[in-house]
This record gives C-alpha cells, sequence and structure tokens, in this order.
C-alpha cells in the first residue's frame, strides 16, 4: 500500500460519507512557495466553534472543542497546505462570517447553538453539492477542508480517539470474526 | 576519488587489524542473514553499513507513541514533502516511520526514464521497513523464463531452495496455513492469522466460482506462537498493533536488527561498522581472486581498505550493482566478474500498478478484534503449466476486507451531535485486491555509472534506465478484469478498478543486474551466487535474480543467502576459496 493509499484509507476509515481525502492528497503536495498563512487566537477560537457545531459534546463523548481541534487545523494547514489551499481556506473563513452576518446579524461565536448547526448544515451541502460537479483540477471547497480537518483531527486527538472511539493501544491478539453488539463503537484505527 | 588511501596498505600490523575472515556490505534483509550464518560458522566477519547504528529498541524513537503525538497525525509537513518529493512515495511512509528512509538529496540518482529508487540507509536497512509477505517460489516460477523462452533459465530448482526456506523460516518466524498448493508451496509455519469474516466469505466464494484459484491466509514474517530461539533473542509474539514499520517493541516481526544481527553479535565473531560507504571491491592480479573492500567512512569521508578471504554483496540490487561496477581493475576493466558485459543489464521489478475495491452489503452483525498486520494472498493462477494468457509471467493477489467507521447512511444532516455519535459507530464492509505482477527482464532496462556526475563520497551516480512494457500493460488489463469478477461473484458492489500508473522503483522490488545462471557468458553469477570469474565473491541480494517470479522475493534472499554462506564455507574448509 503505498502512502496515497494509506492516507486515502484514513478518510475510508472514518466513514463513506466523509469526502475530502483528496484534500490531503493536494493539501499536502509540494508548494511553490514557503509562505504560511497566520493564526490569530480569535481565528483558532472560531475554528473551535465551528469544529464543535460540527461534532458537538454529547452524552456519549466530548466535543471537538475539548479536543483542541481549532490548534490542530492551525498546524495541519500552516505545515501542510500548499499556498493555494491556504488561501481558500483563510478566504473561506471571511465567508462564513459574513454568511453570519448576513443571515443572523453577527459572528459566528456569537450565535446560538441552533444558528450554528443550521448555518454550517446549508454550508456542507452547498459544498457537497459543490465537490460533486466540480472538475477534478478545480480547488475544493473551503468547508470541505474545515471539515475533513475537523474528523481527522478529532478522531485521532486522545479524547477523540478513547472516547468517541474504541482504543486499545496493544490490542495483544488478532481475532478474525467476532459478533459485534448494536451500538458498540467502532475501533480506533 | 580521494586517493588518500590510510596507509594500511603498505603496513603489514594496519592489514592484519582490517582483515577478517569474511565481510559482508550492507546489513538489510540479505546481509543480515550472511553475517549470522558466516559467525554461525566461526567466521570473523565485519559487516559495512552506509548508514547510522539502529539497535532494536533504543534506536525505534516511535514505536509507543500514540497518534496523537504526532502534530500531523502521520502526516508530513509540506516543506518536507517539497524537499523529498521521491522517497516521501514509498509505501507506509509517514511521520511515524520517516526515520528509517533516506532524505532525497543526500543520495543522487540518474533518472534515464523514472524510477523511484527507494532507500532505507541504516543497521538493518529496508528489513525494518519491509512488507514482510514471506511465500516461496515454485518450481513455475524457476522453470517458467525457460519453459516460455523469455529469459534465462535459473540454474537451481525449487528443491535446491526448500531445505534453505525451511532454515530461515524456522529462525525468522513466518506464520501461515500449510495450504497444498502447488503454485505456493508449504513451509515451516507458525499458526495463521485469521481471515476475518468477510475474507472467509470472499475465499468461499472464489473456490465455488474459480476452482484453480486458491485464496489463503497470510504467509507472513510475523511471530505468533515464539519458539525456544525466539525467546532467546527476546523475541515475542506478535500483539496485533500492525505498527510494524516503526520498529516492533516485542521483536515480533522479523529484521536484521531484532534477529539476525544480535544472533550473530552473540557469536561473538561479528564486527559491524556503519556509516561505512562502500567503494569498490579490491581484485588482487596476482592472486586472481578479491582481496578486500574499499570503504568510505560516511562522515569523516577517510578511505580505509578491509581485507576478507570472502566477501558477500549485499548492498541491496541496485547498490550491489553499483559496487560491482565501480570495482574495476586491470583484469576487469568494465566492473568485477564482467566479462560478459551483462553487469547492470536486465533490471527487473514487481508491477504493483493495479488495484481493484468494492463495497459488500451484509455482515453487520461481524467484527474483528485488534489490528490485523498481514493480508490474505491469492496463489498465482496465470501462465502456470502452460501459457494461457496474451502475455508472459504470472501475479500474485493480495486482499484485504474491513469495515468502515460511521454509520451516517441514513442521516440527513451530516452536521451536529446525531452525525458524530453515528461516526462513533462502525459502518459498511469493504474489499480490496492489489496486483504484485512478474515483469520480464530485458538487456535494454538497465543501471549503469554516471561519467560525469559523482556523490558526496566521490563515486559515480548511478543511471537508471527501467520501463514497464506491453507486457505489463497487458498483465494489468488482465488483473483488474479478473479481480473484478471475483469481487461480483463476492456479491461486492461499486467496485473500482484503479491504475496508479506509478513509476518503477516504488514497488521496492528491484531486481537483477548480476543474475544466476549455468553460463557465464550470459549470467555473471554460478548457482551458489558466486561471481563466474572471481569466486569469493557471493550476491545474494535481489542482484542476483534471473527473474524476477511473482513472488515476494526476500525470503528467498534469506534462503539463497544461507545457501551460499554454507557452500562458501565448505569451500573454504576445502582449500578452495
Amino acid at each position: 500500500m503505498n502512502r496515497r493509499e494509506a492516507i486515502a484509507a484514513v478518510a475510508y476509515i472514518m466513514g463513506s460519507t466523509v469526502v475530502g481525502a483528496e484534500v490531503f492528497l493536494s493539501g499536502c503536495q509540494r508548494s511553490s512557495s514557503d509562505e504560511t498563512l497566520s493564526f490569530s487566537e480569535n481565528t483558532v477560537a472560531l475554528l473551535d466553534e465551528v469544529a464543535e457545531t460540527i461534532l458537538p459534546s454529547t452524552a456519549a463523548s466530548p466535543g471537538a472543542k475539548e479536543a483542541h481541534i481549532g490548534s490542530f487545523i492551525k498546524t495541519m494547514v500552516t505545515d501542510c497546505y500548499e499556498e493555494k489551499d491556504q488561501k481558500i481556506f483563510a478566504a473561506g473563513l471571511d465567508k462564513l462570517q459574513e454568511v453570519s452576518k448576513e443571515k443572523f446579524k453577527d459572528n459566528f461565536q456569537k450565535l446560538s447553538a441552533g444558528n450554528k448547526h443550521a448555518l454550517l448544515v446549508n454550508l456542507d451541502n452547498e459544498a457537497k453539492s459543490y465537490q460533486k460537479s466540480k472538475k477534478e483540477d478545480e480547488p475544493n471547497h473551503y468547508f470541505t477542508m474545515l471539515k475533513q480537518l475537523t474528523l481527522l483531527g478529532y478522531f485521532t486527538s486522545e479524547l477523540g480517539a478513547t472516547q468517541a472511539l474504541n482504543y486499545l493501544p496493544v490490542p495483544g491478539r488478532f481475532e478474525g470474526c467476532i459478533p459485534y453488539k448494536k451500538g458498540d463503537k467502532a475501533w480506533a484505527m | 576519488m580521494n586517493m588518500a588511501v590510510q596507509a594500511i596498505n603498505s603496513n603489514t600490523k594496519g592489514v592484519a587489524q582490517n582483515t577478517y575472515d569474511a565481510i559482508v556490505i550492507g546489513s538489510g534483509i540479505s546481509g543480515g542473514w550472511a553475517a549470522k550464518e558466516l559467525c554461525d560458522k566461526g567466521l570473523k566477519t565485519l559487516v559495512l553499513e552506509r548508514g547510522r547504528n539502529v539497535e532494536h529498541n533504543k534506536d525505534y524513537p516511535t514505536a509507543t507513541k500514540d497518534l496523537w503525538e504526532f502534530p500531523h497525525r502521520g502526516n508530513m509537513t509540506r516543506q518536507f514533502l517539497k524537499d523529498n518529493p521521491l522517497i516521501s512515495k514509498a509505501a507506509g511512509f509517514g511521520e511515524d516511520t520517516a526515520h528509517f528512509f533516506i532524505k532525497d538529496k543526500d543520495h543522487p540518482y540518474v533518472q534515464e526514464k523514472p524510477f523511484d529508487w527507494i532507500r532505507g540507509y541504516q543497521v538493518g536497512g529496508k528489513s525494518l521497513t519491509w512488507g514482510r509477505a514471506c511465500q516461496r517460489w515454485s518450481n513455475f516460477e524457476f522453470t517458467a523464463p525457460a519453459r516460455y523462452g523469455y529469459g534465462l533459465d535459473w540454474p537451481i530448482r525449487y528443491e535446491d531452495v526448500a531445505p534453505w526456506y525451511s532454515h530461515v523460516e524456522k529462525f525468522a518466524g513466518v506464520c501461515g496455513n500449510k495450504d497444498g498448493i502447488e503454485a505456493m508451496p508449504d513451509g515451516e509455519f507458525l499458526p495463521p492469522f485469521d481471515l476475518n469474516c468477510v475474507e472467509t466469505h470472499v475465499q468461499k466464494s472464489i473456490k465455488q466460482h474459480f476452482p484453480d484459484r486458491h485464496l489463503v491466509q497470510a504467509r507472513w514474517a510475523h511471530i505468533t506462537k515464539p519458539t525456544e530461539t525466539h525467546l532467546q533473542l527476546g523475541r515475542g509474539k506478535c500483539q496485533a498493533r500492525n505498527l510494524c514499520m516503526r520498529g516492533c517493541p516485542y521483536g515480533a516481526y522479523f529484521s536484521s536488527v531484532s534477529a539476525t544481527l544480535p544472533w550473530a553479535a552473540r557469536t561473538g565473531n561479528l564486527t559491524m561498522r556503519p556509516f561505512s560507504v562502500v567503494h569498490s571491491i579490491i581484485f588482487d592480479e596476482q592472486k586472481n581472486k578479491a582481496i578486500g573492500v574499499r570503504v568510505i567512512d560516511a562522515q569523516t569521508k577517510a578511505t580505509t581498505d578491509y581485507f576478507a578471504r570472502i566477501i558477500f554483496l549485499n548492498a541491496s540490487a541496485l547498490n550491489s550493482n553499483l559496487v560491482l561496477l565501480n570495482s574495476t581493475s586491470q583484469r576487469f576493466p568494465n566492473g568485477l566478474g564482467n566479462d560478459s558485459g551483462l553487469l547492470g543489464k536486465y533490471i527487473a521489478f514487481h508491477n504493483y500498478r493495479a488495484n481493484v475495491r468494492g463495497e459488500i452489503p451484509g455482515f453487520e452483525d461481524k467484527y474483528y478484534f485488534g489490528r490485523n498486520p498481514t493480508e490474505p494472498i491469492i496463489a498465482n493462477y496465470r501462465n502456470l503449466h502452460q501459457q494461457d494468457t496474451d502475455y508472459l509471467g504470472g501475479f500474485t493477489t493480495f486482499m484485504g476486507a474491513h469495515r468502515t467507521r460511521g454509520a451516517t447512511a441514513n442521516l440527513t444532516e451530516e452536521i451536529g451531535a446525531a452525525y458524530k455519535d453515528a461516526l462513533s459507530l462502525p459502518g459498511g464492509w469493504r474489499v480490496y485486491m492489489y496486483m504484485q505482477g512478474e515483469t520480464i527482464p530485458k538487456e535494454s532496462n538497465h543501471v549503469r555509472l554516471s561519467k560525469t556526475e559523482k556523490d558526496q563520497w566521490g563515486i559515480p551516480l548511478l543511471v537508471t534506465s527501467v520501463a514497464y512494457d506491453d507486457n505489463d500493460e497487458k498483465m494489468i488489463k488482465d488483473f483488474l478484469a479478473q479481480s473484478t469478477a471475483m469481487l461480483e461473484k463476492a456479491g461486492c458492489t461499486n467496485i473500482q478498478q484503479h491504475d496508479s500508473k506509478q513509476a518503477p522503483g516504488l514497488d521496492i522490488h528491484e531486481m537483477g543486474g548480476v543474475r544466476m545462471g549455468h553460463d557465464p557468458k550470459t549470467s555473471l553469477l554460478n548457482k551458489y551466487n558466486q561471481l563466474h570469474y572471481c569466486q569469493n565473491v557471493f550476491v545474494t541480494d535481489g542482484a542476483c535474480m534471473t527473474s524476477t517470479g511473482n513472488q515476494s522475493p526476500s525470503i528467498l534472499y534469506m534462503a539463497l543467502t544461507a545457501r551460499a554462506v554454507n557452500h562458501a564455507a565448505e569451500e573454504m574448509k576445502k582449500g578452495n576459496l
């Protein structure tokens, strides 16, 4: 299995409905420039709020904010994205705030949980239909990037892997075929 | 090169200090075996390794890290990828394993045609990062090139290698099931890894619909039930973490670092010399044999000669070609042992370009426990007793099934609490198959030394001129069609075919250039891996391969190495070497 496949497998295990494995493939490719994006504390806080809206705290497990997904996304976009994707990402965050102000007359962070949710459901649908119709060499939708990073970051974080999933660092043995009881959590990587 | 050779050549004491019974060039999978077997025979053995030292456990910096301890969760940074476009393509390369691979700029070569040469320069070489599949070759593979006229006849048959396969399997620890398949002979196996429920289903379906095709449990270099020999080395049972390429803290998968080299060291006969870039093998015109090895210290660049009665060249396939090509003398102006002019020619590799993937409905009430570090195998079913396709050679198929994550199928919104909880549950099952195809050795596929460019040690760069051909394209088509048919019969849906179009080399199964054969006019090595024209030099890594077969090569290199050492020791006793 080559690296591309290995990375694709991460997305693959994250569920068939999650698009954007290709974001990592294109996002982490070589860049023609070393310029990087700067993330303010405020941006990280916004990312935490968006991520928490995508993956909120529930009775079953803590949310994305508690897993510090905002700062994970900052690291990934800064270190791994190439410049053109960084620009799309940064412009996307501005757009998200514009939509928030337009629809709900306030910054995303200040919206009610219900309005945050409604806004992101719309954005998610918009991003999905964009991804479906775009040509291969056209850029990815910023929200697809944001969502994919949120999922990757959360389910590979300590909180996500050990509480949202079933994580065994040292299984000790392999059993090929065991019964699955409905409701049991999936294995972490 | 820098001719400031240390004064040991004219100094008997220096010569004595630098003299061993045997020298092994390289400490990877075959070099480690050469070291073990030579030391077991009581021969004082020097192992030269161009990279740094790596000790079991002590030098596995990521082996016990959790995923969240890697800042990019396994991905490399943009800057690293920009600086290392080549090596970062390697299978299993990532934030957790990068320390076992070279950096591109340190080790340049010339790609006359695209060829991704993947290297890991450290004690243990690529035995730390190999795939670990360990099927035996069958006689179909040893005889196919001669039977179908696409290459040179091997000077050996399965029967010559079988006892040596047993010898190395028992020491290395290979799991698997005895399946009685003619195209993939049984070995000395430890208990196999289970198939999962979907893999068992696919196995049954293939048996029913394609009676001449056999899907079997993995034959892989993992200890599933340690023997006394394994325990003596502190090697234990596989813990099913599937993080092998970081270095296994349990010594459960086989590597030079966990097994052969520590075993060799225990004999008291081993001297390891890391940071030793081999310049050439020194040939003595009067004695008409090789007398030693010229080494450039990787760090100080100082040159030192080491001497021995026999030399094992295990530098990895292409580097062994390089060393021989660079070992020139009046007797051998074109490279050591190269009277035929064929040194560096007939380079071949394995074709990994194609895979198929599909979904398989059902099995929602089934799961697995632990992380399987192996993959089931479909033995080659092409061109066995006769040529039954429009191409030559065959292919092994590796396959697997796993359960995805995310029970999101019925959600209308993919944001929020319900989505997150659904992502915490297992999803549907998927199945994949990928090929490991034989390629045909051709004279035009070759490596040679650059006439103009040198590396940082003054050694000429290697030029690679290796490409796919029409035979490979036909095999890919057949693999895709047959694998799709097997997945369809098993009930898979949404089957997708994929051809990665990757360059040769990325398979990391490069072979040939110093091939074995009966006739010195058409081969470089005899049936015991000795250079026909310089019989105290043995080449037992991938460079010796006459054809590529379709099975994974590493276990064959191990067996050929142990066999060659045994022969060398006997010949030394008889005074022939």
